[in-house]
């Protein structure tokens, strides 16, 4: 445990904002979807431990139907009766209730959301309709949560993120052999437009097949890869400073995107393409599991593979590395080209969420990147650095940011204060690392 | 300075050392490498602080705690490596730091006038708005002397400042002293070439593992006393005894050449053989050995191992023929510093001790455990960080290094540098044991009682060549190879 603290000092910092977080927005929260409809159940049975006829109302949204087929099953499991289920408007509702007068079927109670249980036409009901006995209306009553800690919310957050988390594992590598990467914002922008101009030029626009667009997905991967192995070969022909090299790649790359781009956005992609970026597997957004996936295995390389430890003794000493036979210039260009790979698949998945390619994507995102990094405790001296520090890192910065969306903070005010929380990050970490050193020294 | 002790860890790099400069004097301060020289330098730039000891400067203490008091104090220090930027001219560079000013804008009329009247007072002609890097290294040296000047210095230090110049420019340099003696500024000189302590010094104190061992005027030594006085420490029962058998040549170097620093360099090692390598610091011995390694590309020559040639584009070529070298710097180039021992350990083994790119974490425990016993390398745990060791046991865990990849010829620079003596001896009965089982091994030392004590061969080095080889080691002496190496 306090090996963890040590190693990832910085989820201490996730927990306290996601805390501060939650108390902030603490708040009302009305229930919906299954589980809404499971508390519902629950609530009915305390009330009616002996059964009965229930009148199921709901709104007609997707939403609201998940709701009333949930309803209707818990019910029904817990030996209620269904008299009739209504997904409508307040017209709907009463031409139920008129419905099931007519017939003479008594209802015990009319079971709703939180929005129908509350529609007037089932204040007068008992006395409109007293064929219909003495039913009361129920929906589930509303529980304060925050709504930063909704599962919904915190999938959301998830999803967002994933593109600069996955960046950030390659700049973790980067940052670890005392290099940097300015580029991977321009390769984002570069690889978006690459897979979008792809699919809509060659594998058939808004019909292209799922073959066809993993093609140009890889494609525009690949193409970032070889952008990333010429910075290395630059880094390591020429002894040209990373900073540089990387730097002159940014405007390179954001250059070709809006030349293949021609200057606009790309939109002729079938409406299946967003299945990377939007779709989910078991509730888990599909871009979270590919992210969770990749931060796995760079942490397995990272701790657990000889090209690991080469990249880490790269960073901490260079002579001494070489010196102990390690093909250093190998190491560097494996490390540039994966970064590259990285950000062109954090490309690809930009533009599956946002259903397009465009030169614009991906802007500032290097800094962001660098800031996941480096809050998640890599030093930029090189030599140090753990891939999961890195995902927290990131998930500090996504969470501020979506904890200030809810809040309802102008972008401009966010911006200022995600500045000063990743230089209040840093030094914290910084303080803390000394006052380790001072302890065991 | 009045008794200057000064302790680093592990080292008592001065114990007790007192010097005394008398106005316009020139004092000549000799030591071998490693003798508290440099240490005794920092103390007075104002780099270190003394643990005792003080400064008494014209009969009132001084406490020098920064550069800046030192300073303050008159002392100039001026360093192998000239503190001047290259983009500045030689006025600016004089004044760099106190610049003339008014209200905040340079007065360049006044410092050019007064950097020309320095330069006039040093009997120099240099161009003031002449920039410095394309100055000559003597010419940019003046500009240090002048800028000291220009500070009031009265006492001014020079760290080997012949090193760099050619023999008229040292001659020039002496005319400099001598003027600046008659100006009534005292010097320290510190020189490795004893010549030159005959002609521009007046008195010579010598420094031999952190204390004074001798202060004379230069009239009353001779070159040979001073050589004397340098190495003579008894030979006590510092090296442990052995008797190997020498077998056929296994590492020869051929025609060796890369730039100034090792010029047509050849030699063979032979197996179970200590070969020593010795010389002046920047004779070109580390160089050398670098070029063997791999570590920095060689102009031409060959290097065969028994008797094949070897094809060593690359320091892990070098590996891969079973050539290990131990660096003279352990914490630059040896160890990663802030990683786990047991991480350095692997760092060259990994090629054996991964299995489809993933390191066998248990083999590399059990492997690195075995070394930890046998060179009884003290340690707490396996993930100690390398930076914490002491000297000793670092270059136990660089041993252990090679030892794991088995190597055939292993290559020392400095084997024992900064390590206490007890680790010394270790060290020693470590690299007997090597030479027993018939490895071949080079030593690089700058002590000659080690090169003494250690060789079976001895080659000596002076400005990148080989100027002399001792196969009687047994009856060479210290002032032999002092000779060798001072031409």
């Amino acid at each position: 445990m306090k090996k963890l603290l040590n190693d990832y000092g910085m989820i201490l910092v996730l927990f306290v904002i996601a805390g501060i977080l939650s108390v902030l927005t603490w708040s009302e929260q009305q229930p919906a979807g299954k589980s809404g409809a499971q508390r519902l159940v629950g609530e009915i049975q305390e009330s009616f431990p002996d059964g009965g006829s229930v009148y199921v109302v709901t709104g007609s949204h997707a939403e609201d139907q998940e709701y009333s087929d949930e309803l209707q099953a818990g019910l029904e499991a817990d030996g209620f009766k269904i008299a009739k289920v209504v997904n409508g408007d307040t017209r709907d509702a009463r031409a139920g209730l008129k419905e099931l007068a007519q017939g003479k079927i008594k209802i015990d109670l009319v079971a709703g959301t939180p929005v129908t249980a509350k529609w007037l036409v089932f204040e007068g009901m008992r006395a409109d309709f007293p064929d219909l006995g003495n039913p009361i209306v129920m929906g589930p009553s509303s529980y304060k949560w925050p709504t930063f800690l909704k599962t919904d919310n915190l999938l959301n957050v998830s999803n967002q993120i994933a593109v600069i988390a996955v960046l950030a594992i390659g700049m973790t590598m980067v940052i670890i052999t005392a290099g940097i990467d300015l580029s991977v914002g321009s390769l984002i922008a570069l690889s978006s437009v690459i897979a979008a101009w792809f699919i809509a030029n060659m594998a058939g626009g808004v019909e292209a097949t799922a073959t066809g667009m993993v093609m140009a997905c890889v494609a525009a991967i690949l193409i970032c890869g070889l952008v990333g192995l010429f910075s290395g070969g630059m880094v390591v022909i020429f002894q040209v400073p990373p900073f540089i090299v990387t730097l002159a790649m940014m405007l390179v790359g954001s250059g070709l995107a809006y030349i293949i781009a021609e200057g606009t956005s790309i939109y002729q992609v079938p409406d299946s393409f967003v299945w990377l970026g939007r779709d989910t597997i078991l509730g888990i957004p599909v871009a979270v599991i590919l992210m969770l996936f990749l931060y796995v295995s760079a942490h397995l390389m990272m701790s657990k593979s000889a090209m690991g430890r080469c990249i880490y003794a790269v960073g901490g000493n260079v002579e001494a590395a070489r010196l102990s036979g390690i093909r250093v210039n190998r190491v560097l260009l494996c490390v540039y080209t994966v970064c590259g790979l990285l950000a062109g698949l954090g490309g690809v998945i930009l533009a599956s969420q946002l259903k397009s390619g465009s030169p614009t994507y991906g802007n500032m995102y290097e800094l962001y990147t660098i800031a996941a990094v480096v809050v998640g405790g890599t030093s930029l001296m090189g030599g140090e650095g753990k891939m999961f520090g890195t995902l927290i890192g990131a998930f500090i910065i996504g969470v501020i940011q979506n904890g200030m969306n809810l809040q309802g903070i102008e972008p401009y005010t966010q911006k200022v204060v995600l500045g000063f929380v990743i230089l209040g990050a840093v030094i914290l970490d910084k303080l803390k690392k000394n006052s380790w050193r001072l302890a065991t020294s | 300075m009045r008794g200057v002790s000064k302790t680093f860890p592990g080292v008592k790099a001065l114990q007790n050392v007192g010097l005394t400069l008398g106005r316009g004097e020139v004092l000549a301060l000799l030591g071998e490498n490693g003798a508290g020289k440099s240490t005794l330098m920092k103390v007075l730039g104002g780099a270190h602080r003394p643990d005792q000891g003080g400064i008494v400067i014209a009969g009132k203490p001084v406490e020098i705690h920064s550069p800046h008091d030192s300073q303050d104090a008159g002392i100039a220090i001026i360093y192998q490596e000239f503190n001047l930027v290259p983009g500045l001219t030689a006025a600016d560079n004089i004044f760099l730091g106190q610049e003339k000013t008014t209200a905040g804008f340079i007065r360049r009329g006044e410092e050019r006038r007064k950097a020309a009247e320095l330069f006039k007072r040093l009997e120099i002609d240099i161009n003031p708005d002449e920039l410095c890097r394309n100055l000559t290294v003597a010419q940019q040296q003046i500009v240090e002397i002048a800028k000291a000047l220009s500070q009031d210095a009265r006492i001014l230090v020079m760290d080997e400042p012949s090193a760099v110049l050619t023999t008229r420019e040292v001659e020039r340099l002496y005319a400099v002293i001598r003027e600046l003696k008659g100006q009534g500024i005292s010097i320290v000189y510190i020189s490795h070439r004893l010549d030159e302590i005959f002609e521009v010094c007046d008195r010579v104190s010598v420094l031999r593992d952190g204390q004074n061992v001798g202060e004379k005027p230069v009239a009353d030594v001779t070159r040979k006393s001073l050589i004397e006085m340098m190495v003579g420490r008894e030979l006590k029962d510092e090296f442990p005894a052995r008797d190997s058998q020498i077998g056929k040549p296994r590492l020869e170097v051929e025609g060796l050449n890369r730039g100034k620093a090792v010029q047509d360099v050849s030699f063979a090692v032979r197996e179970g053989e200590i070969l020593g390598l010795t010389g002046l610091v920047g004779a070109g011995r580390t160089e050398t050995v670098r070029l063997i390694f791999g570590a920095d590309k060689r102009e031409s020559g060959n290097v065969f191992l028994d008797g094949k040639p070897l094809r060593i584009k690359s320091s892990s070529d070098a590996i891969k023929a079973r050539i290990g070298l131990l660096t003279e710097d352990r914490k630059l180039q040896g160890l990663v510093l802030p990683h786990s021992v047991r991480d350095n350990f692997a760092l060259p083994n990994l090629d054996w001790l991964t299995r489809l790119g993933f390191v066998k974490r248990k083999e590399e425990r059990d492997s690195f455990g075995g070394y930890v016993d046998s060179l009884k390398i003290k340690i707490p745990h396996q993930e100690q960080a390398a930076k914490n060791l002491s000297g000793g046991n670092q270059q136990k865990v660089v041993l252990a290094k090679w030892l794991a990849r088995n190597c055939e010829v292993l290559i020392f620079d400095e084997p024992t540098r900064g390590i206490d003596v007890g680790a010394k001896y270790e060290i020693y009965c470590l690299m007997n044991e090597l030479a027993a089982k018939g490895k071949s091994i080079i030593m690089i030392s700058s002590e000659l009682p080690e090169i003494l004590g250690m060789s079976d061969r001895i080659l000596v080095m002076h400005e990148g060549r080989v100027t002399g080889e001792i196969d009687d080691v047994k009856n060479a002496t210290q002032e032999q190879i002092m000779d060798l190496a001072v031409k």
